[in-house]
C-alpha cells in the first residue's frame, strides 16, 4: 500500500469537486435536440400540465442550484431550446384551450397548445390565427418567445400584435399578467424574449375573420433580386400574403431569379359554400401524392437529391416550371394549404441527415435588401457552398424590444451541413452576417445558431439589451432561466456570467 | 486526424495508463475530469496539464464509494457541459504469492476492477445510450483471455469486464454509442513494476495513443500492442488439459 502521509495535501482550489452538488434524478435526462438537428444537449426534462406544476420545477432548480431552459415543440432551428445538463422546462403538455368566443374570435390558451390545435379549434367558425409560421407543429408558447411571423408580417406584424394579454411566471414564483396597459414594458419585452423573462401561462388572442375557407393564391416567377422587390413593393398594399421563393443556384443575370405567391382572403361572395370549405376536413394536408405515395416515406425519395447536383437540379426544375406552366396562375387554396409549406413532407429534414442543417435568415431595410442579398448569394458561390432553398419575405417594424422586425426584406438560407463543409460554414455565416449588419440587417432568434455576441450588440444596440438586462433582473433577479442561445449571445449582459 | 473527444472522464487517472490517456487527452485539446483516489497526485498532474497549455479537472474518489458515483458523475456532466468519453483506467493487481489465496486482496481486485467499473460505466452506458452518442473504454486485459496460474481473481475480474463490456456494447451501440474493450499486455506502470516476466512491455504513452486512436475509430476489441491478438488467439486454442500443465 502506498504512503502518502509524505505529500502536502491539495488546496481546496486546485479540488473541483463540490460537497454541496444535489443531483437530479437520472430517469429525467434526455437528450434534446435543435430543429436542424446540429446541435444538441442532455437535459433533465419535465412536462408540467399545471401552473402548480411550473413553480414546482422552479422551486426544483432553486433547491438544486440549476438553471431552467423553456421549451416548446423545439421547432427553433438552432439552440434557442437547448440547455445543456440543466434543466428543460417543456410545456408541450399544458395544451389546454382554456376559453373561447366565436362571437369576438378571442382565445385563451395554455402555452403548449399548437398552431394546429389553435386552427383547427377555430377554423369552423370562421377564425383563423392572425399570424401563422410555415409549419403548424409549433407551440405558441414558442411562437411568443420568438414573437414569429408569418408571410403576411408587411400587413399583420408579428404575433405579437395580436395577443391582448398573458400571464407569466416567473422563476421567483410571482405570476404577472401583462397587456399593452397593464406592464406594457413586459408584456414588450417577453414576446420575443426568448424565454427569458418567464414562462407564459396563458395567452389570449385575438383571432382573424375569414369568411371562406379558401384563399385566393396567384403565382408568377421572377427573373432577379430587383424584380422580386419591385413586385414585392407593387403588391403588399392589396395583398393579404406574399411569399418568395430564390434559386440560390443562379448567377449571372439570373441571380436572385425565383417565384412569388400572392394570396388574398375570399369574400363571402366568392365562396360558394364557405360553411363547408372552412370545415377541418377540407383544410387539412392531404396524406398521399397524387392518393398513392404516402407523404410519410416521400423524404427518402429527396434524399438522393439532397447534395449540390441534386439540389440544382430540383432548383432549376422548380424555376422552370414556375416560369412556364405554373406562371401567372390563379387557384385556390386551403388557409392550410397555403400556409403550412413546411408541413407538405412530414420529416423533410431527415434529408439533411446525419449532420443536419442550419437555417441563416437576415432582415434587411428594404432600401439596401437588392444589394445585401446579392452580395450574400456571391458570398456562398465563392465559398463554394450554396444554400438548397431560399425564402423571401416582406416585412414591417414592430414595437416589441428584442424584435427581428424591419421594414424590409428577409432572406432565409437552408445550408446542408456534412463532415467537410463545417468549418467552412461557419465561415461563411459569419461573412453573411457582416454583410447584414453593414445592410442595416437584423436576426431572428428561432432561427440563429451562429451570431456572436458581438453582432448581437451590433444590430440590437446597448440600450436595447441593458433595458433587456433591466428587465431581466426584475423577472429573474438570480438568472435561473437560462438557454445555450442566450449564454452564446449574451452570457455578460443577462447570466451573471 | 484530431481526436473527436473534447469532454472526458478518467476515473483512474492518478497513474499508469489512466494518467498517459488523461495527458494525451489534454494535450489534444480536451477537458478531462481527472478521477482518482489520490487527491495530491491529482493536482499534481492537473498543475502539469495547466502548465502545457491543457485543462483538466480534479474529483479525488475511491471507486470502492459505489454510492457517491451517481451524483460525482452528474457534477462532473454538469461541470463540463456534456460528456464524449468515459475511460475506466483504475485497476489493482495485488502481488500474491503462488500458494497464496488472500480473501482481502480478492476482494479489494473485484471491488476496483469489476465494481467500480459498473458503478460508473452504467453512469455513462445510461447517458450514451440516451443521447445516441459517446464512447465508453474500460481498460481490461490479455490476462481475462485465460485463466492462469497466477492472479486467478485479477484474472477473472478482467474477464468479468470483458463481459460486461461487450453486454454495455450490445445496449447501446444501437443507438450511436460505442463501447471499446482494451486488452492490454504488460505495460510499463506502477501497476507492474513488481511482475516478473513483462513480455512486450510497452510504455504507457504508447499504450495511451493505441487506446485512443481505437477509441476515435469506434473499435470493439483492442489488444495493445496488437501483436497480443494473434498470440492471444493460439492461447485460447490451447486444450485445457495442456494449458494446466504450462507455467504462465
Amino acid at each position: 500500500m502506498e504512503d502518502v502521509s509524505a505529500v502536502t495535501a491539495p488546496t481546496e482550489a486546485q479540488i473541483d469537486k463540490s460537497a454541496g452538488f444535489h443531483p437530479l434524478p437520472a430517469a429525467n435526462l434526455e437528450r434534446v435536440d435543435s430543429f436542424g438537428m446540429n446541435l444538441h444537449a442532455m437535459s433533465y426534462v419535465w412536462r408540467p400540465s399545471t401552473v402548480a406544476g411550473i413553480h414546482q420545477v422552479f422551486a426544483k432548480a432553486r433547491a438544486t442550484g440549476r438553471k431552467v431552459g423553456l421549451r416548446g415543440a423545439g421547432r427553433s432551428y438552432g439552440d434557442a431550446s437547448l440547455n445543456c445538463e440543466q434543466i428543460c422546462l417543456d410545456l408541450t403538455r399544458m395544451n389546454r384551450v382554456l376559453s373561447w368566443d366565436p362571437q369576438s374570435g378571442i382565445i385563451e390558451i395554455e402555452p403548449g397548445v399548437t398552431l394546429r390545435q389553435l386552427w383547427q379549434y377555430c377554423v369552423g367558425d370562421g377564425w383563423w390565427p392572425p399570424v401563422v409560421s410555415g409549419t403548424m407543429f409549433v407551440t405558441m408558447g414558442g411562437a411568443l418567445g420568438m414573437n414569429y411571423h408569418g408571410k403576411n408580417n408587411f400587413q399583420a406584424g408579428p404575433i405579437g400584435n395580436h395577443v391582448l394579454d398573458f400571464d407569466l411566471v416567473t422563476p421567483t414564483g410571482e405570476l404577472l399578467t401583462c397587456s399593452r396597459e397593464v406592464n406594457p414594458d413586459i408584456f414588450h419585452a417577453a414576446i420575443g424574449g426568448f424565454g427569458m423573462l418567464g414562462c407564459f401561462t396563458r395567452i389570449r388572442i385575438q383571432m382573424k375573420h375569414v369568411e371562406s375557407g379558401h384563399l385566393s393564391v396567384y403565382a408568377f416567377s421572377t427573373r432577379n433580386f430587383a424584380e422580386i422587390i419591385r413586385e414585392f413593393e407593387a403588391r403588399m398594399d392589396r395583398a393579404d400574403y406574399l411569399v418568395g421563393w430564390i434559386d440560390c443556384f443562379a448567377t449571372g443575370a439570373m441571380l436572385g431569379r425565383g417565384a412569388v405567391h400572392e394570396a388574398k382572403y375570399l369574400h363571402i361572395a366568392d365562396d360558394p359554400n364557405p360553411q363547408q370549405s372552412l370545415r377541418v376536413e377540407n383544410q387539412e394536408l392531404p396524406d398521399t401524392i397524387l392518393g398513392l405515395l404516402p407523404k410519410s416515406i416521400v423524404w427518402r425519395f429527396l434524399k438522393p437529391f439532397t447534395n449540390n447536383a441534386g439540389m440544382r437540379l430540383v432548383n432549376w426544375a422548380k424555376y422552370w416550371s414556375s416560369a412556364t406552366i405554373g406562371n401567372r396562375k390563379t387557384v385556390r387554396q386551403s388557409h392550410a394549404g397555403f400556409a403550412f409549406l413546411l408541413d407538405y413532407v412530414p420529416n423533410w429534414k431527415w434529408v439533411y441527415k446525419p449532420h443536419g442543417f442550419l437555417q441563416f435568415q437576415s432582415f434587411v431595410p428594404a432600401e439596401t435588401a437588392e444589394k445585401c442579398f446579392t452580395s450574400q448569394i456571391e458570398a456562398c458561390h465563392r465559398a463554394g457552398i450554396v444554400p438548397y432553398l431560399g425564402v423571401f419575405k416582406r416585412h414591417k417594424k414592430d414595437s416589441f424590444l428584442m424584435t427581428h422586425g424591419v421594414n424590409g426584406y428577409s432572406f432565409a438560407l437552408d445550408f446542408a451541413i456534412t463532415a467537410r463543409n463545417r468549418q467552412r460554414l461557419h465561415a461563411l455565416t459569419r461573412e453573411l452576417t457582416d454583410i447584414a449588419l453593414r445592410a442595416g440587417g437584423r436576426f431572428y432568434f428561432a432561427k440563429d445558431s451562429t451570431l456572436d455576441p458581438v453582432s448581437a450588440r451590433a444590430y440590437l444596440g446597448e440600450d436595447t439589451i441593458r433595458e433587456f438586462a433591466r428587465m431581466k433582473r426584475r423577472c429573474d433577479p438570480d438568472g435561473m432561466l437560462h438557454t445555450e442561445l442566450a449564454k452564446r449571445l449574451f452570457a455578460e449582459d443577462l447570466l451573471n456570467t | 486526424m484530431p481526436l473527436p473527444f473534447k469532454r472526458c472522464i478518467v476515473v483512474g487517472a492518478s497513474s499508469g495508463m489512466g494518467e498517459a490517456i488523461a495527458r494525451q487527452l489534454c494535450r489534444e485539446g480536451a477537458t478531462v475530469a481527472l478521477v482518482a483516489r489520490r487527491a495530491d497526485e491529482l493536482a499534481r498532474l492537473k498543475g502539469e496539464i495547466a502548465a502545457a497549455g491543457g485543462k483538466a479537472l480534479v474529483f479525488p474518489h475511491d471507486v470502492r464509494d459505489y454510492q457517491a458515483v451517481e451524483a460525482l458523475f452528474q457534477q462532473i456532466t454538469a461541470h463540463m457541459e456534456g460528456l464524449d468519453l468515459m475511460v475506466y483506467a483504475a485497476g489493482v493487481m495485488p502481488l500474491i504469492e503462488p500458494d497464496e489465496y488472500s480473501l482481502d486482496k480478492d476482494l479489494l481486485t473485484v471491488e476496483v476492477n469489476c465494481m467500480g467499473a459498473v458503478a460508473w460505466l452504467n453512469q455513462a452506458a445510461q447517458r450514451f445510450g440516451r443521447e445516441g452518442a459517446g464512447t465508453i473504454v474500460g481498460i481490461s486485459s490479455v490476462a481475462g483471455d485465460r485463466g492462469r496460474r497466477g492472479f486467478p481473481v485479477y484474472g477473472a475480474s478482467k474477464s468479468f469486464l470483458d463481459a460486461y463490456l461487450e453486454s454495455l456494447r450490445n445496449r447501446i451501440a444501437r443507438t450511436g454509442a460505442s463501447v471499446v474493450t482494451v486488452k492490454p499486455g504488460p505495460v510499463d506502470t506502477p501497476m507492474t513494476k513488481d511482475v516478473a516476466k513483462k513480455p512486450l512491455l510497452i510504455s504507457a504513452e504508447t499504450a495511451a495513443d493505441t487506446i485512443l486512436k481505437a477509441a476515435a475509430a469506434s473499435k470493439r476489441v483492442v489488444y495493445v500492442p496488437w501483436k497480443w491478438r494473434p498470440i492471444m488467439a493460439i492461447i485460447r486454442a490451447i486444450p485445457s488439459f495442456i494449458f494446466r500443465k504450462l507455467n504462465f
